[in-house]
């Protein structure tokens, strides 16, 4: 976990990286210089294919002959769903365990931060074994309640938390690492219950790492597709979200493809702007 | 002096290694025969999801038959596969389940004069225990009953649309699949009451899911070309696999599985 500084003492090292970085730029070695170049070249150049091939004669008709503005709705609103479900549950988790200690929590740490690592599709298979219809749980869910969770939007908003949820548990649980406990010791002293300290001082401290993971959770979410895809399948409307739709669009209709590839763009750039302040300044992540 | 010597002289062997063996495949066998020829090698078959059994049993026997040259596949739908051969992707040989995808190819180019080997036609697939109690193609169009479809662009998907509209029925699928083998398999996950796949595909699933036959006045059927690909750089060994499947011992492995002659 990144240590995050006290404020004036960023500023100072802020200052001091900035001081560094200009005097840098007249004399980078040849050896560093020119497997940069390559590094933005093979960063940048796609997303330059990506523009000159874009339609932007007939935008607006590639777009609408797709199933794009459905695809959109949908994935905003299940990136949404699962990015609040993500802060709801999510968060309580970091606190348990950044603050608490219990035998095997190291353990549940890995457990929990698995899927960050785990390839989309192998989570997408578990979920389909444990909620599909014939899973261990969802069987009975389907017998007792009638309920089938493949398929469904749903499905799509389970697939994204799980893949999502653990970037803003990580992103959170490092702040509340690094944190300050003073203040929370403080207001405790001055008789403020667990809840309220929790609610009125833990929180409002780590409220830059809640908003940069919930950003960093949403566009992870806005971007699944082989957990969505496996288990969640494929319908226009109901489970075929931008991802999804790029990727079979691909086979038909290309400029619809890349026009789909844009609007995420976008969106991406937005994602990364509201994210300025943390990232792009550089320095302390969490 | 003799230390890059023998730096140099290692790092030849190397490269001579790394020619020979990217230019007969991996097969050590195909070092040991005749390199004079030129023929034996490694071939990409881009194939329908649809022909997964019959053309890795094919590929088998090919390789067989033809001892130094080595088949590999890649399957998927041909809707996709032809996007991909017109992208530039390495295939050797293209086995469509629909001639509208080899015509994609074909006037890209990228193929000539292809061969229908192989003719398909629908069933319905059920769990084993037939949850949604499907007894004919009409019990699709009821609500209560889940079907996975293919994505209407893939053969199956646009065939499984030509049995609907002879059934004269409407069919809301709660999926769309990316192809054949991936609708069969959300039939014997359970996951799906239903799903259209090809009478090879109940076949070939065996007794993991449950085939509904379709009336023959309401079934459709999708016929399958095959063609070298333009750029191959085996042409000869494509052009032989080409002919290995039109030929009796390739029809006879295509029927075995449920295949009708085109």
């Amino acid at each position: 976990m990144v240590p995050v500084s006290a404020p004036s003492h960023l500023t100072a090292r802020e200052r001091a990286r900035r001081a560094a970085r200009g005097g840098a730029s007249r004399s980078v070695p040849a050896p560093l210089l020119v497997p940069a170049l390559i590094a933005v070249g093979f960063l940048v150049l796609p997303l330059v294919g990506l523009l000159i091939r874009a339609p932007w004669s007939h935008m607006g008709a590639a777009l609408s002959g797709s199933d794009a503005t459905q695809a959109l709705i949908l994935s905003l609103w299940t990136a949404s769903a699962s990015t609040a479900i993500s802060l709801v549950i999510g968060v309580p988790l970091a606190w348990v365990l950044a603050r608490s200690s219990f035998p095997g929590q190291r353990l549940l740490r890995a457990l929990v931060t698995l899927p960050l690592v785990l390839p989309p599709v192998v989570g997408g298979v578990a979920l389909l074994l444990a909620f599909g219809r014939t899973g261990f749980l969802g069987q009975y869910l389907d017998s007792w309640f009638g309920l089938t969770i493949p398929f469904t939007p749903l499905a799509v908003v389970m697939a994204e938390t799980f893949v999502a949820m653990p970037f803003l548990i990580i992103t959170v649980e490092g702040a509340l690492r690094s944190a300050d406990q003073g203040f929370e010791e403080a207001a405790a002293t001055l008789g403020a219950k667990r809840m309220t300290v929790f609610r009125r001082v833990t929180l409002p401290l780590v409220a830059p790492s809640l908003g940069a993971g919930g950003v960093l959770c949403w566009a992870r979410a806005l971007g699944e597709f082989g957990a969505t895809i496996t288990f969640a399948g494929s319908f226009p409307g109901q489970t075929e979200t931008m991802p999804i739709a790029v990727y079979y669009a691909l086979e038909t209709d290309p400029d619809a493809a890349i026009a789909l590839s844009l609007v995420l763009l976008v969106v991406s750039i937005a994602v990364l702007i509201s994210l300025r302040d943390h990232w792009l300044r550089g320095g302390s992540a969490a | 002096m003799r230390r890059f010597a023998v730096i140099a002289a290692g790092l030849a062997a190397v490269a001579v290694a790394g020619c020979s063996s990217s230019g007969s495949g991996s097969s050590p066998s195909g070092a040991s025969s005749s390199p004079s020829a030129a023929s034996t090698g490694t071939i990409t078959v881009f194939a329908a999801a649809s022909l997964m059994g019959t053309f890795t049993q094919l590929g088998t026997q090919f390789e067989a038959a033809h001892p130094g040259d080595t088949v590999k596949f890649s399957f998927g739908p041909s809707s996709g596969l032809s996007t991909q051969i017109t992208s530039g992707a390495p295939a050797d040989v293209f086995a469509s389940a629909a001639p509208a995808n080899m015509n994609t190819v074909v006037s890209a180019g990228d193929a000539a004069n292809p061969q229908d080997f192989a003719k398909n036609t629908m069933e319905v697939a059920t769990p084993p225990n037939n949850p949604g109690k499907v007894d004919s193609v009409t019990d699709l169009a009821k609500k209560s009953v889940k079907v996975a479809l293919c994505q209407p662009q893939v053969p199956c998907g646009v065939v499984a649309a030509e049995v609907f509209k002879n059934a004269s029925i409407k069919v809301k699928p709660v999926t769309l699949q990316p192809d054949v083998k991936s609708v069969l398999t959300q039939v014997e996950t359970g996951n799906v009451d239903a799903g259209m796949v090809y009478v090879t595909d109940v076949m070939a699933a065996g007794a993991k899911v449950k085939g509904v036959s379709i009336p023959a006045s309401d079934n459709a059927s999708t016929l399958y070309p095959i063609a070298t690909i333009s750029d191959s750089k085996h042409k000869s060994i494509a052009q032989a696999f080409v002919a290995y499947v039109l030929s009796p011992a390739g029809q006879q492995v295509l029927t075995a599985a449920g295949f009708q002659k085109p």
